[in-house]
């Protein structure tokens, strides 16, 4: 069984003069690592709150088609039963962090759930090891860089032990550096079978580390594939998704006839790929 | 020309943020301020209108030291568009909320429909204009707040992280916008972590870290530094990487080479491509 399957998925907000999300099919298996992508306002946040069920339990609003995530259909079960199911993490940590410490955030979700104290406990010291936050462990989060508070907010969202860490741009206000740090740790719960759905607009970071990527347009999905193959069709640069370079640079040499063996993403495969090519 | 002597500012006296800043700002210049989180940026802007006033050193307008107005006053010559932009937007409709600014400042109703008609056409709000600014996207609402501002066309623009939430296409319609404005003898200054953005829109980037400036100057010679990408916890930016790389097996390749066209022009040099 998929862990999210959507189907002719439709959604309006109330009030709302248009669908955010339009006949949407969408099957997203254990240990994926999923970027979903596309222009402002085309849908990706409401995508992201129908795996939690967000949408529509507490986003009210026209639906048609169904979400069933984890076995359960997001019509029938309240966000609550999705608190330990599908994770969520947003652009801003402080809309998210409520304690007053490093350590009473991480245990504030298992707590309110009910876990024994002692697996809490073990639960803590697991994540403020897994994400490096011990020199933060008695810092309030109003003392913390923003790097430092998501890294927080991803520690208090793993608590609950989901199966999906849905992360909706969580690195558009930080730093180059923090920024790429949240985005190894991303890819190292991946690597430790987390099933990840990211939305991101700076491709050049994360493609690499994808198994999928996901474009949407105007409350569709057009596109589902590896990143390779999706970054390279003329669509993403007509609707305006950020296109790494280097793989810009390899449909530029293409159209001079200069054809590198791979789709390079970065800009040391790039480099490779010259040098590559070069000594063929 | 805007001035910054010695400026040094500590939130409630305590938490330093500006240790010492001194910049000069010519009319006309598009500048880029880039750093760490918590290097100062923010607070670095908010003395340019006045929100911060330095808790010691100055801030001189054309001459005058800036203490001498009021932020209603420097409003008229400087615009800033915050960071989130829910710190600024609160009228109901995006039409509302675009031309507010523009009545404040006393604007003929002539100028204030051509001023809003250009800046929803350029930034694709058309379709938007009598939506509630809070029933957009977190990217929609952030061009809101840009336009609302940019409508103006102050004499500074001052934009705190202009491109998040924004994707490859706004970001260029955006960057069409304020070369436009720029052109008009506007000066553009960004608070940003796009390292791409910077490189393709502006000549002159100011690195900080720890409430200091630590280089000023042309952006490719700023961003190029290995020293201070990693004081300022930048990353290098993907085309210099991979002209660094190159250059080890190239040494004709220049490690500084920023630019799409220049990276593709080496490449299609060394591989015998026409």
């Amino acid at each position: 069984m998929p862990l999210v399957e959507i189907n002719d998925f439709s959604f309006k907000y109330y009030g709302a003069e248009r669908l955010a999300l339009k006949k949407i099919n969408l099957t997203i298996e254990e240990g994926e690592y999923i970027v979903i992508t596309g222009p402002s306002g085309c849908g990706k946040t409401t995508l992201c709150r129908t795996i939690n069920a967000l949408v529509p339990q507490f986003h009210r609003g026209y639906i048609a088609g169904n979400v069933i995530v984890n076995g359960l259909n997001t019509r029938e079960h309240n966000v609550s039963e999705y608190a330990s199911i599908a994770g969520l993490v947003f652009q801003q940590p402080e809309n998210q962090l409520v304690t007053l410490n490093v350590e009473k955030e991480i245990a504030f979700g298992p707590e309110n759930l009910g876990v024994e104290p002692h697996e809490v406990r073990r639960r803590v010291e697991e994540l403020i090891d897994l994400l490096g936050l011990e020199h933060l462990r008695n810092k309030h989060p109003h003392e913390m860089s923003g790097g430092e508070q998501q890294r927080v907010a991803i520690a208090a969202t793993l608590a609950l032990k989901p199966k999906i860490l849905v992360a909706d741009e969580p690195t558009s206000n930080l730093d180059p550096k923090s920024a790429e740090t949240i985005l190894k740790i991303i890819c190292n719960l991946n690597e430790r079978d987390l099933t990840i759905v990211l939305v991101e607009h700076r491709l050049d970071l994360v493609s690499n580390d994808a198994s999928r990527l996901i474009l949407m347009n105007e409350g569709k999905i057009i596109e589902d594939g590896p990143p390779r193959e999706v970054l390279v069709k003329d669509i993403c640069q007509e609707i305006g998704v950020g296109v790494p370079k280097a793989t810009l640079i390899y449909k530029r040499l293409l159209n001079r006839g200069i054809n590198l063996s791979q789709v390079p993403l970065t800009g040391g495969e790039l480099a490779r790929l010259v040098k590559g090519g070069l000594i063929k | 020309m805007i001035l910054l002597e010695d400026v040094h500012f500590a939130y409630d006296g305590l938490y330093t943020a500006l240790n010492g800043v001194s910049l000069q700002i010519d009319d006309g210049e598009r500048i880029a301020i880039m750093g760490t989180n918590g290097a100062g940026k923010t607070t670095l802007v908010k003395h340019l209108n006045g929100l911060i006033r330095p808790d010691r050193g100055r801030v001189i307008f054309d001459g005058v030291d800036a203490k001498q107005y009021s932020v209603a006053e420097l409003a008229h010559e400087i615009g800033l568009v915050m960071q989130n932009p829910d710190h600024q937007l609160f009228l109901e409709s995006v039409e509302k909320e675009i031309t507010f600014g523009l009545r404040q400042l006393g604007f003929s109703d002539e100028e204030v429909k051509e001023h809003y008609e250009r800046t929803v056409s350029v930034l694709g709000l058309d379709e938007l204009c009598d939506r509630s600014p809070f029933a957009l996207s977190g990217g929609e609402r952030k061009r809101v707040a840009l336009a609302s501002v940019l409508a103006t066309e102050p004499r500074v623009i001052v934009l705190d992280e202009p491109t998040i939430g924004q994707d490859a296409r706004q970001k260029e319609k955006l960057a069409e916008m304020l070369m436009g404005l720029n052109s008009k003898g506007r000066t553009v200054i960004v608070v940003t972590h796009d390292i791409e953005f910077v490189i393709e829109n502006f000549p002159r980037t100011v690195a900080m870290a720890n409430g200091s400036i630590v280089a000023d100057g042309p952006t490719n010679s700023v961003l190029s530094n290995e020293r201070v990408i990693s004081r300022c916890s930048l990353t290098t930016p993907q085309l210099t990487q991979a002209a660094q790389l190159l250059h080890e097996t190239f040494p004709e390749i220049s490690q500084r080479l920023t630019l799409l066209s220049d990276v593709e022009q080496e490449i299609a040099r060394v591989l015998g491509g026409e």
